[in-house]
C-alpha cells in the first residue's frame, strides 16, 4: 500500500483518539472552567487497568468498558474531594491536577514497571479489510467508527437530551442555571466523570496502536491541548476538527520532517491563535 | 535594620564553603542558589504579573543549549553568555507575543503548549541537540582569571549573580514598574484606563523574568557542563512553579526560600526513595489544599492557629478542683 495512504489511515486512527481523549477535555474546560491536566493521566491509566484486566483473562471490549469505569470513578473522587474545595481558583487547580499526573504517572511506573506493554488487537478485528479495492487495516478503520459513532452520542446527548440542555446552560452561565434550579454541581462531577470516561476507554482502545508507556500521558496531554485551543474549548464540533488537524499534522510530520515535528504540531495553533484566539469554533465569549 | 540583616545573611552565606566541609553540601548550595534565581525570574509573572506559566523551563533550557553549542563550537565564555541571554530574550520575545493571546488559563495552555515544544526540538532535532544524550561541554569559565573549576568557586560566583539577582529584583518591585505590574496583576481594566499599556507592561515583565531564567539556565549549564531534554520538561517548569508557590508567591524572599526546600527535598528524598516525582506531587496537592498562601505565611498562620488552640482559655470550662485531682 502507497506511504501517503498509510499515513492519510494512521492520521484518521490517531484523530479519533485524540477526539475521544479531547471532547472530554474541552467539556470539562468549558463547563468547570477547570484545565484538567490529569487527562493525559486518564488516558494512560486506563490502558493500564485495562492490561492487568486482560491479563486476568477478561475479553478487550469489556476491559475496555470497565477500565473507563475505574478511571470515571477515579475522576471523580478527584472532582468530590480536591477540585471542589477550589472553585474559581484557577492557579490552585493547574498546580492540583499537575500535582496528580505527577503522583498518577510514578504509581504507574510502580506498579506496571518502566516496560512498555504491547495490548493484542480484538482477534476479530485483526487483519485487514479491502474497501474499493484496497487494504485497510481493520482495526484502525474500527477506531475512526468509534470515534464518529462517539461523536454523534454526545452530540445527541448535548443537543436532544434534558441533561445535555442542563450542561448548555451551565456552561453558558452556570449562576443563572443554578437560580432555574439546575444542580451544577452535581453536573460538575458527572461532566468530569464522563470525561475521564471517555479519556480511559480511549487510552484502551489506543493500546494496540500506541501500546502503553511511560510517559504516555505526557505524550497525549499536549496533543489535547493543542486540539481544544485550535477548535476552542466546550465545543464538541471544535474538538471533532481539531482532533483530525492534529492526527494528520502529527502523522505527517513525523514522516516527513521527523525532526520537527513537534513544531509542525504545534505552528498551527499558534497561528489561530494569533488570528482568532478563541478557537476556531469557539465562542468569542470570555 | 533589614539592609544590615540582609547583609549579615550575605556574610554568612559567603562564608558556607568554610564551615561545610563536605563538597556535596557546597554543590547542593549551588543548586539551591541557581534554582533562586530561576525562581525570582519566574515570581516576576507568577507574583507580580499574575500570569501563571508553566513554560519557563523552556526558556532556561534555551539559554542553556545555546551556551552549550556555542561553547563546542570554540566561542569564548564572554560571548557564549551573550549569545545564550540574547537568544533567550528573542525567544521570550516570541513566547510573550503568542501567550499575551490568552489571559488567566489561555495564558497557562499557551505556555505548557510553547514549552513543549521546546521540549520537543530537544529531544528531536537530533543534528542541533544531539537527542536524549543531551549535550556536554567541556571546562566551567575563568572570569577575571579566577577559575570557577572548584566547587567552592562556583558556590560563590553563583552567589555573586544571586546577589545581582536579588537587588534587581528588590529594585524593580519598588520602582513604579513593579507598581504597574502590580496593578495589571489587580485591575488590568482600570489600569488600561488609567491610560497604561497593560499588555506592554506585561511584555516587558515576560523579558524581565525571561532574562532571569536565562542567566540561571546559563548557571545550570556551567554547574552540570551537561544539559539534556530533562532540563526542559514540563516537570522542570512544574517545579519552578512549586519553588515559587511554596515560597509564598509575590514576596521577594519566598521563591528563594521555595527554591531551598524543593532544592533540599529533592536531594533528601532521591538518597532515599526513588519517587521524586511522587513526593513532588504529593507536595503540590498538600500545599494547593492546606497552605493555598505559600509556606512562609501558610505556617505563620498554622502556628498561630496551633498557638491560639493551645493557650489556655479560661472561660471555656469550669473545671471542680476535685476532678483536676483525679487525672
Amino acid at each position: 500500500m502507497n506511504l501517503w495512504l498509510v499515513l492519510a489511515i494512521n492520521s484518521v486512527t490517531l484523530g479519533g483518539l485524540l477526539f475521544l481523549l479531547s471532547a472530554g477535555f474541552s467539556l470539562i474546560f468549558g463547563l468547570m472552567r477547570i484545565p484538567n491536566l490529569t487527562h493525559g493521566s486518564f488516558f494512560m491509566l486506563g490502558a493500564y487497568f485495562a492490561v492487568s484486566l486482560m491479563r486476568w483473562g477478561v475479553d478487550f471490549w469489556t476491559a475496555a468498558i470497565v477500565s473507563g469505569l475505574g478511571v470515571a470513578a477515579f475522576g471523580g473522587l478527584v472532582e468530590r474531594l480536591i477540585l471542589r474545595r477550589l472553585p474559581g481558583a484557577e492557579l490552585a487547580q493547574v498546580l492540583v491536577t499537575l500535582g496528580l499526573s505527577f503522583m498518577v504517572a510514578d504509581v504507574c511506573l510502580m506498579v506496571w514497571t518502566g516496560d512498555p506493554v504491547q495490548v493484542d488487537t480484538p482477534r476479530a478485528l485483526r487483519g485487514s479489510t479491502s474497501v474499493l479495492g484496497l487494504a485497510f487495516p481493520t482495526y484502525r478503520l474500527f477506531i475512526s467508527l468509534i470515534a464518529v459513532v462517539f461523536a454523534a452520542l454526545l452530540w445527541a446527548l448535548l443537543e436532544r437530551t434534558r441533561l445535555g440542555a442542563m450542561i448548555r446552560a451551565g456552561v453558558d452561565d452556570p449562576s443563572m442555571a443554578r437560580v432555574a434550579g439546575i444542580r451544577v454541581s452535581r453536573l460538575f462531577t458527572i461532566v468530569f466523570g464522563l470525561g475521564a470516561w471517555l479519556a480511559g476507554f480511549a487510552g484502551v482502545i489506543g493500546g494496540p496502536i500506541l501500546s502503553v508507556y511511560p510517559g504516555l500521558d505526557q505524550e497525549m496531554l499536549p496533543l489535547a491541548l493543542v486540539v481544544v485551543i485550535l477548535g476552542g474549548s466546550g465545543s464538541l464540533l471544535g474538538s471533532l476538527v481539531g482532533s483530525f488537524i492534529v492526527g494528520f499534522l502529527y502523522n505527517f510530520g513525523q514522516a516527513l520532517f521527523p525532526e520537527i515535528a513537534y513544531v509542525v504540531l504545534f505552528l498551527p495553533m499558534l497561528i489561530v491563535l494569533v488570528l482568532r484566539p478563541q478557537g476556531l469554533f469557539g465562542r468569542q465569549t470570555a | 535594620m533589614r539592609r544590615l540583616g540582609l547583609a549579615a545573611a550575605f556574610v554568612v552565606l559567603a562564608a558556607v564553603p568554610f564551615f561545610v566541609s563536605s563538597t556535596y553540601y557546597v554543590n547542593v548550595a549551588s543548586q539551591i542558589l541557581l534554582y533562586a534565581i530561576f525562581a525570582l525570574g519566574v515570581n516576576v509573572l507568577v507574583g507580580y504579573a499574575g500570569l501563571v506559566t508553566l513554560g519557563h523551563a523552556g526558556l532556561f533550557g534555551i539559554a542553556a543549549y545555546t551556551a552549550a553549542r556555542m561553547l563546542n563550537d570554540g566561542h569564548g565564555h564572554l560571548s557564549v553568555v551573550t549569545g545564550a541571554v540574547t537568544l533567550t530574550l528573542v525567544a521570550a520575545v516570541v513566547f510573550a507575543v503568542l501567550a499575551l493571546r490568552g489571559t488567566g488559563l489561555g495564558f497557562v495552555m499557551i505556555t505548557v503548549a510553547l514549552g513543549q515544544i521546546v521540549w520537543g526540538v530537544a529531544y528531536r532535532w537530533l543534528s542541533i541537540t544531539n537527542g536524549d544524550n543531551g549535550i556536554t561541554i567541556k571546562g566551567r569559565p575563568s572570569p577575571f582569571g579566577l577559575s570557577l573549576a572548584s566547587p567552592a568557586a562556583f558556590y560563590w560566583a553563583t552567589l555573586v549573580v544571586f546577589a545581582a539577582a536579588l537587588v534587581t529584583m528588590a529594585v524593580f518591585v519598588a520602582s513604579p514598574f513593579g507598581a504597574s505590574l502590580r496593578g495589571t496583576r489587580d485591575q488590568p481594566r482600570r489600569m488600561n484606563a488609567l491610560g497604561y499599556h497593560v499588555w506592554m507592561i506585561r511584555f516587558l515583565a515576560i523579558l524581565f523574568s525571561a532574562f532571569w531564567s536565562g542567566v540561571a539556565g546559563i548557571l545550570y549549564l556551567y554547574y552540570n557542563q551537561f544539559v539534556s531534554p530533562h532540563a526542559v520538561a514540563l516537570t522542570a517548569s512544574a517545579e519552578a512553579l512549586l519553588m515559587v508557590i511554596s515560597g509564598g508567591t509575590g514576596t521577594l524572599l519566598g521563591p528563594v526560600v521555595g527554591a531551598a526546600l524543593v532544592v533540599i527535598v529533592k536531594n533528601v528524598a532521591s538518597a532515599y526513595i526513588e519517587r521524586w516525582n511522587f513526593v513532588l506531587g504529593a507536595i503540590f496537592v498538600a500545599i494547593v489544599v492546606c497552605m493555598p498562601e505559600g509556606l512562609v505565611p501558610g505556617t505563620v498562620r498554622l502556628t498561630r492557629w496551633v498557638a491560639a488552640s493551645l493557650r489556655p482559655r479560661p472561660a471555656a470550662r469550669v473545671v471542680s478542683p476535685g476532678e483536676e485531682g483525679g487525672r
